[in-house]
């Protein structure tokens, strides 16, 4: 599964990390922030002609020698991004989507909790245990 | 060194068929040299592919080998590619030998020339022996040649000398040494280019023919060897879409072979080399997705096929190489026009170069320990001596699958691990960044090129250059903070911090303690206890504990460095707002605007947030204009380490954690600044004292937040107070405020205006001003402004006067700056103002008072300027309005008049004006067209008009013989004022002109004047006379025809026909006797002129009185009685 779980902001700062081996933390929180180059990228190029609809999920942002990064942007562009290992080929496409519609319906729920202030690094428990099931 | 991170060169070019010219001596022959020239210089990339070498007659190529194999049954192959192979076949065996020789048709010596070029050929073609090297001749002749067939000699001769050579005529050419020297050579150089093609395909063939003789089970290798060979002779041969059809099988086969620790090396090298190759074709043939597919195979295939554990290292070099190479492949394309993307493009492949590299490095740190015993000439020795590539020098040719020596390969490993550990792998690391970071850039991945910027910075660390790395880390830290990925911020701080230990660097160390030991950092708390006790070590002029996890040697030479910095002060400056560090500043002026007579106050809030307490040397604030700047600061009393909170003679800047501390500054404004803004420059807040070392942490303008809060909901709700009820300090609350803008002081004048609404248009309208001062104290230098628009535009409609009511035709629009003397407290003074509306309509009149007053403040005198305003609004009507009437003299309103006959104008005053009107005069100014009948007098002096009255006067006009059918009579002007019961000011008379109209001329030939009393009576006679006036130069006959009327009786002409002579009169008599009493109508007259008949006589009944008022009969009083 995942071994990576992110959380990012409007602003692009992280809400929330989730790693699994978490010896190389930094590691990934480099992954997932240099990812956010290619999410820009892809938002803006959409963003041009908005009369369209924009699909939430980005797909494979890109792949490096160990891990693929998926990338997908909500409407208010909260941005998720997941790392799976390349070695994984049991994960498609689909898979990784409903991956995705996962972390956001709970994102939604966590966010609809009034003691949570919007912008704040994400502590729910619950939210935390939904992003460990996918990992 | 090693293979893994090697390739050669002759792989790494483009193969060019080789041709070896002979016979040329290029040293001492000019035509020879000019030849040479022609074939090698200024190689334009239009000509054909070919590498040109000039040989001896006599020079020896390398020998073939005699025994030509007839099978391979018991051959077993040493390797996969010989290390000499592809060398010789780009630089030594030539494809043509080209035998440069000085013969012409009509050479005397002909034989024996002949005979000198045959023996030539011979030895070249000895030294040629067993190989299908072509060999042609080149004749350098003198002259220019024949057109083909006409030349007799030469055609026989040259068929004499290929007999004689043994050469085929296609072989033999001619090099006329002419002007056309370079067009000569291209044409040679395509007649080589064809040969050496066919030569190449069939050594291409002849390999391919080996095909038969090979077995599965032990040529493996041969399979793999000769699919390169005949790829390659392809290359030679410029055919690239058959070599890549070979190399492509030649990557199959390889792929196919057994491997196993031992051979895993050379199935590498030989695999890279041909990925190297097939990419290279694949980019070459426009069809770089080929390319990238065959790399991805080719790396995930041998990703995970280390080989031997100790030399690891060897394997990432390998891949790192791989990926380079990719890399340059894929630049290179880019350069010729490929386009790439973001996601795929060289620089992902130069990062993964790098992070084998780094891999690489971490592995050789693992295995490889410096021994003392190296050589490295003999090592460089060892490796070129190896006939395969790829192979190990301690077994070379070695293919077998037992395993070999464990002594001599336990000693080789040793020595490939000690060359290993000599290498500077920072120096292949860096550059490999480099690369990917420009890559990045260009594919508009900024985090990316960050990252890599880092990892840059971390290498130039581990390769103890920590000036570099310290200022590259520096560069991107910048962007992590606007970022806040606070992980990643403290991850390269503590790199930054070490690197700044290291080399000593006080401001950096000073500037990236304040970072660590603040809020943002994910530091563990004893860790910020630790650097904020170094922290405290610096400032107070000591040398910091060293960073954990320091190469020993460097803490030493840091030592040094530190010792040798606390000799000299040191004082620095921090930009704060740059960094998120742990002390946070907001300045605010606690007001919007401040009057110049009011202190301006200035709060400054500072929290820290740390493990412990610090303490400040000063705090100060920089404003714009810099008098101020010395009320602006507080200079702690104590030392640095003093620890607690006392009061103390400067002030106090001892900072708890948490608890936000407000200092307070306040002064009076100048008097320049009056009018303007006083603003926050600069809030500086140093540490440590300027004696020995002082960072000054500055914010520009009046600071902030640190980190500025991201916008939510919840800031839209209303602000808690800066102060609860506890008296602490509400950090959020307070919003940083840098300008303050100083208002004039309030004046406390009075101004009253008297005047009364509406204003006259044209009239002096009175308004008293009178100025009441309410100041304490006396003012001085009082200045009266009246404006009537505030704009620049001046109005032009309404004219201002003071005290004294003139209007000399030039409106002043605006009265500025008039002296007024100066007012004891309680005073008044007044003044009258007249104002002159040209037009009506409303409009605004701005009243200023400026004055100097003395304001005593905190024993102080302070003059202030200071200012009045008043405004009131004028609201200007028409006095009245006049008509003025054109009427013949019998009252009836007409628009023609008679030349020399009078007429009357009227003009009907109607008062409009809501006050009674005073009319001193009238007059009537007449054009010349006009003149009066009798003295003008007016009839309106003294009259008084209120609202809705009327008034009129009656003036009689006569026309003057005029050219114009019709004349404007003039203008008539009234002379008038305000009435008023009890005048304030006396206010003179104005004149109000008004137009009269124009009327239409006509001249008639005569004119009828009738002359009657001004009444009869009931039975007494009335004689009246008829006048008749002939203003023609002719004599005129008139017939007149009286009516009877039943009013009168008349003795008189009934009927008669008479003649008026030019400019005379005729007087018709008659004696009326009223029968009856009343307004009647005279007898009707008719008047008829022979010359004008039937036209007259309507003229002149309109220009005679038709009836007249008949008094009846007077009573006896006595009878009446």
């Amino acid at each position: 599964m995942a071994v990576c779980v992110a959380v990012i902001a409007k602003e692009n700062y992280p809400l929330y990390i989730k790693t699994i081996p978490t010896d190389n933390e930094l590691k990934f929180y480099y992954t997932v922030h240099t990812s956010l180059d290619v999410v820009e990228e892809k938002v803006s190029v959409v963003g041009k002609n908005s009369n369209e609809l924009r699909e939430l999920y980005l797909g494979l942002l890109y792949p490096t020698e160990d891990y693929k990064v998926y990338g997908y942007v909500t409407n208010t562009k909260v941005k998720f991004v997941i790392v799976v290992e390349s070695s994984n080929t049991t994960l498609r496409d689909n898979e990784i989507r409903s991956m995705f519609r996962k972390l956001h319906n709970s994102y939604v729920d966590m966010l609809s909790n009034p003691f949570y202030t919007p912008g704040e690094p994400i502590t729910s428990k619950t939210f935390e245990n939904i992003v460990l099931s996918m990992m | 060194m090693s293979w893994g991170s090697e390739l050669p060169a002759e792989l790494l070019c483009r193969p060019t068929g080789l041709i070896a010219l002979s016979g040329l001596d290029i040293t001492y022959n000019a035509i020879h040299k000019s030849i040479w020239d022609a074939f090698c210089n200024n190689r334009r990339p239009d000509r054909v592919p070919l590498q040109f070498i000039v040989v001896q007659g006599d020079h020896e190529f390398p020998k073939c080998r005699t025994n030509k194999r007839q099978s391979y049954e018991w051959y077993i192959p040493k390797g996969i590619l010989k290390t000499n192979w592809m060398r010789k076949h780009l630089n030594l065996v030539p494809a043509v030998v080209v035998i440069f020789f000085d013969l012409d048709w009509d050479e005397p010596l002909w034989k024996e020339k002949q005979m000198e070029c045959a023996t030539r050929v011979e030895i070249v073609r000895n030294a040629l022996q067993g190989r299908g090297t072509k060999v042609s001749v080149v004749l350098i002749q003198k002259n220019a040649p024949l057109p083909p067939g006409e030349d007799v000699v030469a055609v026989e001769r040259a068929a004499s000398l290929c007999s004689l050579c043994d050469l085929s005529a296609k072989h033999l050419y001619v090099l006329p040494h002419t002007d056309h020297l370079v067009g000569y050579t291209i044409r040679l150089e395509n007649a080589f280019y064809d040969l050496s093609q066919s030569y190449y395909h069939g050594e291409a063939k002849k390999v391919k023919a080996h095909r038969d003789f090979l077995n599965k089970t032990t040529h493996q290798l041969l399979f793999v060897r000769h699919q390169f060979k005949i790829a390659f002779y392809n290359e030679l041969k410029q055919d690239t879409h058959t070599a890549l059809k070979h190399y492509k099988q030649a990557y199959g086969h390889l792929l196919e072979l057994r491997m196993h620790d031992t051979n895993l090396l050379e199935i590498k090298v030989n695999a890279g080399f041909i990925n190297y190759k097939l990419c290279r074709m694949s980019f070459l043939h426009n069809a770089p997705l080929d390319g990238i597919a065959q790399f991805r195979k080719h790396i995930d295939f041998f990703k995970s096929k280390v080989g031997i554990a100790e030399l690891a290292f060897e394997h990432s070099a390998w891949m790192s190489k791989q990926f380079q190479l990719f890399g340059d492949l894929f630049d290179e394309a880019i350069k010729l026009g490929l386009t790439a993307i973001q996601t795929q493009h060289p620089g992902f492949y130069y990062q993964q170069a790098a992070n084998h590299s780094i891999a690489r490095k971490q592995l050789c740190r693992g295995f490889c320990k410096p021994s003392l015993k190296t050589d490295e000439t003999a090592y460089l020795e060892k490796m070129k001596a190896l006939d395969f590539y790829g192979q190990r020098y301690w077994r070379p040719n070695h293919q077998s699958i037992d395993p070999p020596d464990p002594v001599k390969e336990k000693e080789g490993i040793a020595e490939l691990q000690n060359m290993e550990s000599r290498v500077d792998h920072s120096a292949i690391i860096i550059p490999q960044l480099n690369s990917a970071v420009a890559q990045f850039k260009k594919y508009k991945s900024p985090r990316m090129k960050r990252y890599l910027m880092v990892q840059m910075g971390e290498e130039y660390y581990h390769g103890k250059d920590y000036q570099r790395s310290l200022m590259l880390l520096c560069k991107v830290m910048w962007d992590y903070r606007g970022e806040r990925w606070w992980p990643l911020l403290t991850s390269i701080l503590v790199i930054s911090l070490k690197c700044a230990y290291l080399t000593a660097k006080v401001q950096d160390y000073v500037s990236n303690c304040l970072e660590l030991i603040g809020p943002y950092t994910k530091c563990a708390a004893e860790e910020k206890t630790r650097i904020q006790m170094n922290l405290l070590r610096v400032i107070s002029n000591d040398a910091p504990e060293p960073e954990p996890g320091l190469d020993p040697a460097c803490v030493e030479k840091a030592k040094v460095l530190w010792s040798s910095n606390s000799v000299e002060p040191c004082v620095f400056s921090i930009e704060m707002q740059s960094i998120v560090p742990l002390v946070e500043c907001k300045a605010k002026f606690k007001a919007d605007t401040v009057p110049a007579d009011v202190e301006v106050e200035i709060e400054v809030f500072l929290r820290i947030k740390c493990p412990f307490p610090m303490r400040f040397y000063k705090l100060s604030v920089a404003l714009n204009n810099q008098i101020y700047n010395q009320y602006c600061e507080i200079i702690d009393g104590h030392g640095i380490s003093a620890a607690s909170e006392m009061e103390s003679r400067g002030g106090d800047l001892y900072l708890v954690p948490d608890k936000p501390k407000v200092f307070r500054f306040s002064f009076l404004p100048a008097q320049d600044d009056v009018g303007g803004k006083i603003e926050i420059t600069d809030v500086t807040l140093e540490l440590g004292t300027r004696t020995a070392r002082c960072a000054q942490l500055h914010w520009m303008g009046p600071g902030g937040d640190a980190v500025i809060q991201v916008q939510t909901a919840q800031h839209l709700l209303p602000k808690k107070p800066i102060y609860s009820i506890e008296d602490t300090l509400n950090w959020d609350s307070v919003e940083a405020q840098g300008l303050v803008r100083v208002i004039p002081r309030a004046s406390l004048l009075d101004v009253l205006i008297e005047h009364q609404q509406p204003c006259l248009q044209n009239e002096f309208y009175v308004c008293q001003l009178t100025i009441i001062n309410k100041e304490d104290t006396a003012i001085s230098d009082v200045r009266l402004s009246i404006e009537t628009s505030e704009s620049e535009e001046e109005d032009q409609t309404t004219h201002l006067c003071l005290d004294n009511a003139v209007f000399g035709g030039h409106i002043v629009s605006n009265i500025s700056k008039v002296s007024m003397e100066e007012l004891a407290p309680g005073e008044k003074s007044s003044k009258t103002l007249f104002i002159k509306c040209l037009q009506t309509g409303n409009r605004n009149i701005f009243i200023y008072i400026n004055y100097m007053v003395e304001v005593h403040k905190k024993n102080q005198v302070i003059p202030c300027m200071c200012q009045k305003k008043e405004m009131f609004m004028l609201n200007c009507v028409e006095p009245f309005e006049v008509t003025v009437k054109v009427m013949s003299m019998k009252f009836e309103a007409t628009e023609v008049v008679q030349v020399d006959e009078p007429f009357l104008a009227m003009p009907e005053i109607h008062c409009t004006s809501p006050w009674p009107v005073e009319i001193q005069d009238s007059s009537i100014k007449l054009t010349s067209y006009v003149v009066h009948t009798d003295t003008f007098q007016s009839q309106l002096q003294g009259v008084c008009l209120k609202k809705t009255e009327c008034a009129a006067e009656c003036i009689s006009l006569k026309p003057l013989n005029s050219i114009h059918p019709t004349v404007s009579l003039g203008t008539y002007t009234l002379h008038w004022r305000r009435k008023r019961e009890n005048s304030i000011a006396e206010e003179p008379f104005v004149s109000t002109v008004f137009p009269l109209p124009t009327v239409s001329l006509e001249q008639l030939p005569i004119s009828v004047e009738l002359r009657l009393p001004a009444y009869g009576s009931v039975k007494t006679l009335l004689p009246i006379c008829y006048t008749i006036h002939n203003k023609t130069p002719y004599p005129q006959e008139i017939e007149v025809n009286v009516e009877a009327s039943d009013s009168f009786m008349f003795a008189g002409n009934k009927q008669v026909h008479f003649r008026v002579l030019p400019r005379k009169a005729y007087n018709l008599m008659y004696n009326l006797f009223p029968l009856m009493p009343g307004h009647v109508l005279l007898p009707k007259m008719h008047l008829n002129m022979l010359r004008y008949p039937g036209t007259m006589d309507l003229i002149v009944q309109k220009s005679v009185p038709t009836h007249i008022f008949i008094k009846p009969m007077g009573k006896a009083l006595e009878k009446a009685a």
